[in-house]
């Protein structure tokens, strides 16, 4: 009936449970068995009425409700924790794997996915997926046990009635699921409506400085208010159809009930059949109301995860394109030797290189500078050595081995980075810097902190190092955020350490400090220093010049400046640039 | 999406001047309420009679083998079910139509008030939050105007209704069956509370989890690269785990709460069959009496239900209205006096009088400003980032008003003109250009109705946009989308510049964009501006060596205050401030001066 492929994928967790849901299938049949038992209690109550009967027997009876309802409250209670359960369940199994997937896909996948979209995978998705093995499961088998004897027993009382009677309940499921589409379709346009309106009042509200530089409010009140009066229309255009949802239901039951009373009323009369019978049936009708409606709504609950399941196994069949290989070297310490031999990268096949045969080695221990515009290849360069891009094979080796052979955890966790842009998670200044590590040692965070120049900073926030961060937080400053990057980084004693243009926020006097700090631990280990400004980088061992993913220039501070190029002109510009501050 | 956690404030539920307030948005709908009101109470009336049908089916006609009467009866029912059809679907297409308009207002409201704040007050809030005001926020009002003020009503009738009957047919047994009632009701207010304390616990955690995730797929990369995917794995799935319990909870509320109102309900069938078929035995009481009570004692808890539920929407409902009256109680600091003063010609003379700001306390930005820009003159205003040219502008145009000192424009201070008057005279280039989705037409004449297609089209030649818009599929009904995404940097750039012209006014004010283009977009963005400025008064914030020399005065911005004013060759004599700047950032334009007679003719 509908393409329900995806949803095999579910099996292996429904296995996980399929004790639980066994159990939970014995609880809905008990559950039904009491259930279906109570209508026909009322059938010999009413029908002994007729006849003598005395106040023990109705207190039996009476008794006998109770104690039913009792039974079946008690299987119910006991269905619905186990099914509904099994489905949260599931839907946590599910989610867990689906983040640990996300995890382990490339950085590349993330820039070609849309955040939104991913998230909308993660929790709409999950969201219809969990319908399906929670009510969907649950509800489907109750409707198959519900109908299935309820049926057989109003059959047992009329089969001619039972034919008239059900035959509007038929019209039920068929009203649930066209309805149910309609309503869903409908409700979509409005949803895309709505996503305009907030498209159209966030744009405008962003924009607000040109609508006011031009005068342009009134203008805009009126495009408004049209996708506002179109949001108007149709949202009533889904009240034309849902607003018909409920009564029509109602009329179609009712109609069963009609038929009762009139054929029902008549073979009562014609001692065909009793009145007991009559009362047991009406309890029988409207145990099957719902069965009826839910049996149109989970067929759309399976359409409706059946769609998100395809989806969000089009992430969940991604292959992460950073992995470790089959050939992987026994590398397990990493020292800091880094060698570029003709490296040539492109970021996509038949896209001019961003590098062009780059040559290069770093001894260990060593420090090297790399400066170059905008686009030059900087960063490149460093996400090689990171592996957040794979170099061509055999071009880039640290310590000697080709870095696509050494242990993808291994590799990085022997490097420390500074991004460009730096990323802090709304944690506390002490979780942020004790990122890289497992157990941040306070003292250690301390030390770290005082060399990237933050510590006295931390100190003047509310809760020190306990402060939180983001949204949640305080706001740092960009030279702030980027010394908590500097000190996360130092924190994970690495062996290469890189800076990503690490202190383009903080003033040359801060940067100075800094600086001053670092040399004793730079001394240790590789470091990589990518920066605008030449006071950062003069005292590099080795400074390389890139221009359009080459190697322009290359050698000392005062190599360079005696060579007269891009380098010297560089120095020349914030010589200038002093100067200025100085007026 | 992101919810502001400032915005979760839980008020009282009730707030009477709030809620007077609320219901005056009701007013112009007046009738259209009452007739709903009045709908829904006769069909919460109808809704009950059905069991009181089958009594006098039951108790009339079968017992009298009155096939004739019974007929009857199944007509009138089937009459009674047409028209609750008939009146349920107007009452709620009524209801929702009432609903959907006063949102429609609401939102009008809420989009014309933010038009009319002042720049400061969106520097200091996050549009997201006032996202949330138009969007989410109108939305809980929704809920309780389509089912809230007026649902009410119907569920009141509803029990009453019950109520009465039972007690019509048999006050002792009615009384007996309404002693489970109160526990009916206790039941029910407990499993409310509840739920909807774990219902938010559940928001919360939904919340939680969501910004985890949003911010795990951002700063993927600085997880990764720490090798920090197992602790961010068992962090998320400590939230999940959270998550999971707060639903666990939620289903064992839910799978207690059910059957209990099943039991519940099984005991006033209980108490109907030993009472009442004693009764019956007895000849108190029908048959169709007994089972109209067993029908009418299952359907206690549905009204009671919705009744308890009304509390959660009005909560809802009082803190949404809160922030969106404190929104619209914010009034603007920058509006139009009460008698605005116009200059009596459009000349497009500026002057700068003493003028001092700061956008915080006294961080002066702007320290005693002083200059006056004659109609038709070129002035270019350099400095270095962070000098206070884009303040400058922002001053003009009144974004902001200055605390110290004055700017006339033709003579009169600004601060006396119409805020649109004043506005209008400008045309204001930005750096960043802002495009805004609909189409390229849209976008050069910005939905103003006085400049005409061939304006726009004109003011496009002029500035050379013509060659990239005859290139696109649509041509000037080409879609823009998403800001303009699909276009060049230069080509925005250049259809800013369209913009600025098609408004064609009395003085132009540029901020050059710093963004390199290619040497044959830049030819043609030199020679827009030199359109651009023609015939009207123009202050240029200069990126281009072009554009310095062309100027008739540069102004020499320096830590906020006016160092240096001259032209080029002046200045650069002066070998000061200017002379530093012109080499950091114009000479290397050297040589790209381009010829305005190279620019390729139109094809």
């Amino acid at each position: 009936m509908f393409k329900t492929y995806s949803l095999y994928r579910l099996l292996p967790y429904l296995q996980r449970y399929r004790f639980k849901l066994f159990y939970g299938a014995a609880c809905l049949l008990v559950t039904n068995v009491f259930a279906l038992a109570q209508p026909w209690i009322l059938k010999k109550v009413i029908d002994s009425l007729s006849l003598e009967i005395t106040t023990e027997k109705l207190l039996f009876y009476s008794g006998l409700v109770v104690g039913f309802s009792f039974a079946e409250g008690l299987f119910r209670f006991l269905m619905r924790r186990i099914l509904i359960g099994v489905s949260r369940y599931i839907e946590y199994d599910l989610r867990n794997d689906f983040f640990a997937h996300m995890e382990k896909l490339s950085l590349s996948f993330f820039h070609r996915m849309k955040t939104g979209d991913l998230m909308s995978r993660s929790t709409n998705d999950l969201g219809a997926v969990r319908m399906v093995l929670g009510p969907g499961i649950m509800y489907s088998m109750n409707t198959l046990v519900i109908s299935t004897v309820a049926t057989i027993l109003l059959f047992s009382i009329s089969w001619r009635l039972t034919l008239i009677a059900l035959l509007p309940l038929v019209f039920v499921s068929i009203c649930v699921k066209k309805f149910g589409e309609e309503i869903h379709k409908r409700f979509d346009k409005i949803q895309e409506q709505y996503a305009e309106i907030s498209a159209k009042a966030q744009e405008n509200l962003s924009g607000i400085r040109v609508v006011k530089a031009y005068a342009r409010e009134e203008s805009e009140i009126r495009s408004f208010e049209t996708l506002n009066r179109l949001y108007v229309q149709k949202a009533l255009a889904l009240v034309r159809v849902s607003g018909a949802f409920h009564p029509l239901l109602g009329l179609l039951l009712g109609f069963s009930s009609v038929a009762l009373l009139w054929i029902g009323g008549r073979q009562v009369i014609e001692h065909r059949m009793t009145l007991g019978d009559m009362v047991a049936f009406m309890g029988y009708l409207a145990m099957l109301i719902w069965p009826t409606i839910a049996l149109g709504w989970v067929v759309n609950i399976f359409q409706r995860g059946a769609a998100s399941m395809s989806r969000m196994l089009r992430i969940w069949d991604t292959v992460p394109e950073i992995r470790d290989g089959d050939d992987l070297a026994p590398v397990d310490r990493i020292s800091g030797e880094i060698e570029f031999c003709h490296l040539t990268f492109s970021y996509e096949p038949g896209q001019a290189p961003a590098l062009k045969d780059i040559n290069l080695q770093i001894p260990q221990g060593a420090t090297l500078a790399i400066v170059g515009k905008t686009g030059a290849g900087k960063s490149t360069l460093v996400n090689l050595i990171l592996r957040i891009y794979d170099p061509p094979p055999g071009a880039l080796l640290v310590d000697g081995v080709p870095v696509e052979r050494i242990p993808l955890a291994v590799l990085r966790s022997h490097i420390g980075y500074v991004p460009q842009e730096t990323f802090l998670f709304s944690d506390t200044v002490k979780e942020n810097m004790a990122f890289g590590v497992a157990q941040g040692d306070p003292q250690e965070v301390e030390r770290v902190a005082k060399v990237a120049d933050i510590y006295d900073d931390v100190m003047s926030f509310p809760n020190h190092f306990d402060t939180l961060v983001g949204e949640r937080g305080i706001t740092l400053s960009g030279g702030q955020k980027q010394r908590t990057a500097i000190a996360r980084a130092l924190l994970t004693d690495p062996r290469i350490l890189i800076l990503d243009d690490a202190l383009s926020s903080v003033d040359t006097y801060t940067e100075e400090k800094i600086l001053r700090g670092l040399s004793a631990v730079m001394r240790q280990r590789t470091t990589i220093l990518i920066s605008h400004r030449i006071s950062t980088v003069k005292r590099a061992d080795h400074i390389i010049v890139l221009d359009e993913g080459r190697i322009v220039e290359q050698g000392r501070h005062e190599d360079l400046l005696t060579l007269g190029g891009l380098y010297a002109e560089l120095n020349k510009k914030q010589l200038l640039e002093e100067e200025l501050a100085e007026f | 999406m992101t919810e502001h956690y400032d915005d979760h404030i839980m008020g009282k539920a009730y707030d009477g001047q709030m809620m007077r307030r609320l219901l005056g948005y009701l007013r112009p709908y007046g009738r259209h309420v009452a007739l709903a009101i009045v709908l829904i109470i006769l069909i919460s009336a109808l809704k009950i009679i059905g069991p009181y049908l089958t009594k006098i089916a039951i108790d009339r006609y079968i017992a009298a083998a009155d096939l004739a009467g019974l007929g009857k009866l199944g007509l009138i029912y089937l009459a009674i079910l047409v028209a609750l059809f008939g009146l349920e679907y107007l009452q709620t297409f009524l209801l929702n139509s009432i609903g959907q308009r006063v949102m429609y207002d609401l939102r009008m409201q809420i989009f014309s008030h933010t038009q009319k704040l002042d720049v400061a007050y969106f520097d200091r809030t996050p549009v997201g939050r006032m996202m949330t005001r138009i969007t989410s926020d109108v939305d809980a009002l929704n809920e309780l105007f389509t089912s809230g003020v007026v649902t009410i009503f119907g569920d009141i009738v509803n029990l009453s209704g019950i109520i009465l009957a039972l007690f019509l047919m048999n006050y002792r047994l009615a009384g007996l069956v309404f002693s489970v009632l109160p526990l009916i009701i206790l039941v029910t207010l407990i499993f409310k509370i509840k739920v909807r304390e774990n219902y938010r616990q559940v928001r919360k955690l939904i919340a939680r989890m969501n910004s985890f995730l949003q911010e795990s797929i951002t700063g993927m990369m600085v997880i990764q690269i720490f090798g920090r995917e197992p602790r961010k794995f068992q962090h998320f799935e400590s939230i999940n785990k959270d998550h999971l319990d707060a639903n666990l909870q939620a289903i064992l509320y839910y799978a207690l709460f059910y059957p209990g109102i099943e039991l519940l309900s099984a005991v006033s069938i209980g108490l109907v069959i030993w009472y009442g078929g004693g009764q019956v035995v007895l000849g108190a009481m029908t048959l169709g009496a007994l089972v109209a009570f067993l029908q009418y004692s299952e359907r206690f808890f549905q009204p009671i239900s919705d009744l308890t539920e009304k509390y959660n929407i009005l909560q809802t409902a009082m803190a949404s209205a809160e922030r969106i009256f404190t929104l619209l109680d914010t009034p603007s600091a920058i509006a139009t006096p009460a008698e605005p003063i116009s200059p009596a010609q459009a000349k497009g003379a500026i002057e700068f009088h003493r003028v001092w700001f700061a956008y915080k306390d006294e961080n002066w930005v702007l320290r005693d400003i002083s200059f006056a820009v004659k109609e038709g003159e070129r002035l270019a205003i350099v400095g270095a980032t962070g000098s206070g040219k884009t303040t400058l502008i922002n001053l003009l145009t009144r974004f902001y008003d200055v605390p110290r000192g004055e700017i006339l424009v033709d003579g009169i201070n600004i601060k006396q003109m119409d805020l649109y008057d004043l506005r209008r005279r400008f045309s204001v280039v930005l750096q960043d250009v802002f495009l805004f989705s609909g189409t390229v037409e849209s976008n050069i004449r910005l939905y103003d109705e006085n400049i005409t297609l061939e304006q726009v089209r004109e003011a496009a030649s002029l500035v050379h946009l013509d060659r990239f818009i005859d290139r696109l599929p649509k041509g000037y009904e080409e879609e823009v989308r998403e800001r303009g995404s699909s276009f060049s940097v230069g080509e925005k750039q250049l259809l800013s510049f369209a913009r600025a012209l098609a408004f064609d006014p009395r003085i132009l004010i540029l901020d050059e964009a710093t963004s390199s283009v290619d040497t044959e977009t830049e030819i043609l963005i030199q020679d827009a501006i030199q359109q651009l400025m023609k015939g009207r008064t123009s202050i240029v914030i200069a990126h281009r060596l072009s554009t310095i020399q062309d100027a008739d005065r540069i102004i020499v911005l320096h830590k906020g205050t006016i160092r240096e004013t001259g032209t080029h060759q002046e200045l650069l004599a002066q070998r000061g401030i200017y002379h530093r700047l012109y080499q950091l950032q114009y000479k290397e334009q050297y040589g790209r001066r381009p010829h305005v007679t190279n620019v390729p003719s139109v094809e």
